[in-house]
């Protein structure tokens, strides 16, 4: 070893909540002076927002101040609302989503126009490929100076017109109210997604007393519930003279808060279940008749089982390319059954032999009702059992070579309660920490998987720990280079005494690059060497939060301990093997089946 | 210090058990044997839109983002106020024409998507601007043609043509001659035939229903109650 344990503490005096101190307590004294007890009274657009946005139930906001945005914040003062102000926007969407995430309803991302809007696109654009709902606010220059290139204006409707499930242009005061309801209700009905409402400066100011509404779907957006009677019918006989049938539990399971039914379907068909990425913690990993996720990095017997099933029953699941491999070699024998709230994921990328449209909850329980035996699958159960044997994910333990990822991740799993909060940054970390932490709850598992935005980690844990219960630890797992990305947001959870813990598997490398250039571009490592990080122990020393560097099996298991116990925010810097690899790989377009295990197999 | 292990235990890809099923690029099942090219085919789309800014964006965006191949557009307002009905020629294969549909049927602006048959009417205009040196000739092809002579200068002569895709391609060969120095034409726009509503669920202005034209907001409340009745029996 290079280096010993270089173990260091923060000095707590600065670390405790601190009430002495002036910048902290005054503007919340004010607050208590100034709030009124009830709703915001409506005077004017930005208030219409504000009051919108009680009535919806919202109870947390994250953001950052500016220009055209400050009628809205002005009007939050006097709100309920907290409002977490972030080091830089898209820690705003990352966090606002990763709340969304956690609480079952719509995160809400405030910004200014120009570069706060354009700031938050990378975090909407995420949400967007997640189905993730967020509800985006953001100013604009007046109406008038609209189309003028006026200073700080970017057509922000036009920017993320792409990236959102519906955006709008307030245009009165005395609507502006019922359109951001109709906007955060549209965002987590059906699909859930992003929707975003651009407020111009003028709008805001304007006076109204027109009383917004509960939030509202807009009539033609209502989304389909039951799937009809026929498609039922043609999909339970498949399930029933399947030999082979698969579950294939997508994040949709998760989002339609179905979790209960669909662990119930699987176990009383006894039909062995995959995730997604998203889905995972949709099914508990615990359970015998999990396989864990399938994909470019999933289990082998996830991707065995996944080539092999006859009848592959996909819920709230858009069969995206990570997942499917080759298009041409997945489920090859298999008849499809896509249970999907967007009629538009069936038959997108795989065609769908019994298409059921609906609400996951409601259409498995139509299933359910109409099915009228199990399939009769003890042999493929005990094929899915000895894949599971055949492709173990074990690892050995070398105490004189360089900590293994793996491990650390265990030793947070083991050390944590089932309902611990994981968030990713994006990369090989992502990978480990979904692979070897054994999920068993749903909205535990909070990642950017669609985007693959690195940097997610950090915000996410910081939103995650607003929405989770006092009881749920917060745990980021983050690369370094992923964590370079947005470590600013470290400073927020400084400020607001966040109890999370980020533990960093630093190899030096942006290392799925690294893996990448070593398996398919001649080991040329362009642009993947980060030997020029900062001592993260340290800086996160500097930001108030406490800090540890571990590079020894012997220290993980106290670091871990004390990162836990510590009550705010600490980072924990593990110098793990830069030559680790993630493996199961299945190489990009390759099928699920022919998973590599090592490089060699590529 | 020594070198971790990479890699993980298991029996390697070559040594697996693999299906010989394969699935084409449309994802759907195939006999490998007889593996096609899926053909494509061009499909008339009309969709009806709430009219409000950004919605022929949102259209165009859509088509653009998805690589959706989109040969023509053409919108305009319909009997309803505060909508309008946007055409549509794509050239995609069946699957990618479903996807089509349904991505539109997605946006929050749109109220109603529908493919049009063999059997809609469809009709589609061309402006042409053609050399003027043999006026008699271009107005004998332009009759031939039943179009219109909107402009006649000394140097150019302007004709209008309506009528299908093919109708106007011969008409544009058969112009050929004179010189043609300009061009501007539309999609073809198009209607479901008979009492088939364009798009499902497609319902018209009350007023509409009266079988004359609606005057210019004259209209008082009584005729509007009228209106409503007479479009409910209609409908």
């Amino acid at each position: 070893m290079k280096e010993s344990a270089s173990q260091t503490t923060a000095d707590h005096s600065h670390d405790e909540p601190s009430a002495a101190d002036p910048a902290e307590t005054t503007p919340e004294a004010d607050e208590e002076r100034t709030k009124p007890a009830g709703p915001t009274p409506v005077t004017d657009g930005s208030t219409s927002v504000v009051r919108a946005l009680e009535n919806a139930g919202v109870q947390h906001a994250f953001g950052v101040q500016g220009g055209a945005i400050m009628p809205i914040y002005d009007a939050l003062w006097d709100s309920d609302i907290e409002h977490i102000t972030m080091a830089h926007e898209q820690g705003a969407s990352h966090a606002a989503d990763a709340y969304g995430v956690v609480a079952g309803t719509p995160g809400v991302a405030l910004a200014t126009s120009g570069p706060g809007a354009t700031n938050l696109v990378t975090g909407i654009a995420d949400a967007n490929m997640d189905s993730d709902a967020l509800l985006s606010l953001t100013g604009q220059v007046p109406s008038h100076m609209v189309g003028s290139d006026a200073f700080q204006e970017t057509d922000t409707t036009g920017v993320t017109m792409p990236i959102t499930k519906h955006n709008y242009f307030a245009n009165s005061a005395d609507t502006i109210g019922d359109t951001v309801g109709e906007a955060f209700a549209l965002a987590e009905s059906g699909r859930p997604g992003p929707t975003l409402v651009d407020l111009p400066k003028d709008v805001s100011f304007e006076e109204t007393d027109v009383e917004p509404g509960e939030p509202t779907v807009p009539q033609n957006a209502e989304p389909p519930t039951t799937a009809d009677a026929a498609s039922i019918m043609a999909a339970a006989r498949a399930i029933e003279r399947a030999e082979k049938p698969l579950l294939l539990f997508g994040g949709g399971v998760i989002k339609a808060n179905a979790c209960e039914t669909a662990r119930a379907f699987a176990r009383d068909l006894e039909i062995p279940v995959v995730t997604t990425m998203p889905g995972i913690g949709s099914f508990p990993e615990d359970d015998e008749l999990c396989l864990s996720w399938a994909g470019m990095h999933g289990t082998g017997y996830a991707n065995m089982a996944i080539t092999h099933t006859d009848c592959l029953i996909g819920v709230g699941t858009r069969f995206d390319d990570r997942l499917t491999g080759g298009i041409d070699t997945f489920a090859p024998e298999a008849e499809v059954v896509h249970i999907d709230i967007d009629p538009a994921e069936i038959s997108k990328n795989i065609h769908a032999d019994y298409p059921c449209i609906g609400d996951a909850e409601l259409v498995l329980n139509q299933l359910t009702a109409e099915i009228d035996h199990a399939p009769d699958a003890r042999e493929w159960r005990e094929q899915c059992q000895t894949w599971k044997t055949e492709y173990p994910m074990d690892y050995p333990v070398d105490e004189d070579a360089p900590l293994r990822p793996e491990f650390i991740v265990e030793a947070f799993d083991e050390a944590t309660d089932d309902n611990t909060i994981v968030t990713t940054g994006v990369g090989q970390h992502q990978m480990w920490a979904a692979q070897y932490w054994t999920y068993t709850e749903p909205r535990t598992w909070v990642s950017s998987h669609g985007l693959g935005t690195m940097g997610y980690g950090l915000p996410a844990a910081i939103g995650a720990r607003f929405a989770a219960d006092d009881d749920q630890d917060v745990v980021c797992f983050d690369g370094d280079g992923s964590f370079l990305m947005t470590l600013q947001e470290l400073s927020v959870a400084v400020r607001e005494d966040l109890d999370i813990t980020v533990a960093i598997l630093n190899n030096e490398y942006v290392g799925m690059v690294r893996q990448w250039q070593d398996a398919f571009f001649d080991g040329r490592h362009m642009a993947s060497e980060y030997n020029w990080m900062p001592e993260f122990d340290k800086m996160a020393q500097a930001f108030g939060a406490q800090g540890w560097r571990v590079d020894n099996y012997d220290e993980v298991a106290p670091a871990v301990e004390e990162a836990l116990a510590y009550d705010g925010p600490s980072v924990i810097d593990f110098h793990i093997d830069p030559e680790a690899n993630v493996y199961p790989m299945v190489a990009s377009g390759a099928p699920n089946g022919q998973f590599a295990l090592s490089e060699e197999q590529l | 210090m020594t070198q971790n292990e990479q890699g993980l235990q298991g029996p390697p890809p070559e040594e697996r058990p693999h299906p010989d099923g394969r699935r084409n690029s449309q994802g759907i099942r195939i006999d490998p044997a007889v593996e096609a090219e899926p053909r494509t085919r061009t499909a008339l789309v009309s969709a009806l839109v709430e009219h409000e800014p950004g919605v022929l964006a949102r259209v165009s965006g859509l088509f653009s983002r998805r690589q959706f191949n989109i040969e023509s557009l053409t919108v305009g307002p319909t009997t309803v106020e505060g909508n309008a009905r946007i055409t549509l020629v794509v050239e995609e294969t069946e699957p990618g024409i479903d996807q089509v549909k349904k991505q539109l049927g997605k946006l929050k602006p749109v109220l109603s998507v529908g493919e049009l048959g063999d059997r809609a009417i469809r009709s589609e205009l061309v402006l042409l601007k053609v050399n003027g040196d043999e006026p008699d000739k271009v107005h004998a092809v332009t009759q031939m043609y039943d179009g219109e002579t909107l402009d006649a200068g000394p140097r150019t002569i302007t004709v209008q043509l309506t009528g299908t895709h093919d109708s106007i391609e011969d008409a544009i060969d058969a112009f050929r001659q004179f010189g043609i120095i300009e061009i501007a034409r539309t999609g073809p726009t198009a209607l479901a035939r008979g009492d088939t509503p364009t798009t499902p669920g497609e319902k018209p202005a009350a007023e509409a229903t009266l079988g004359v034209p609606a005057t210019d907001g004259g209209d008082t409340a009584e005729s509007t109650v009228a209106d409503e009745t007479q479009a409910e029996t209609t409908n």
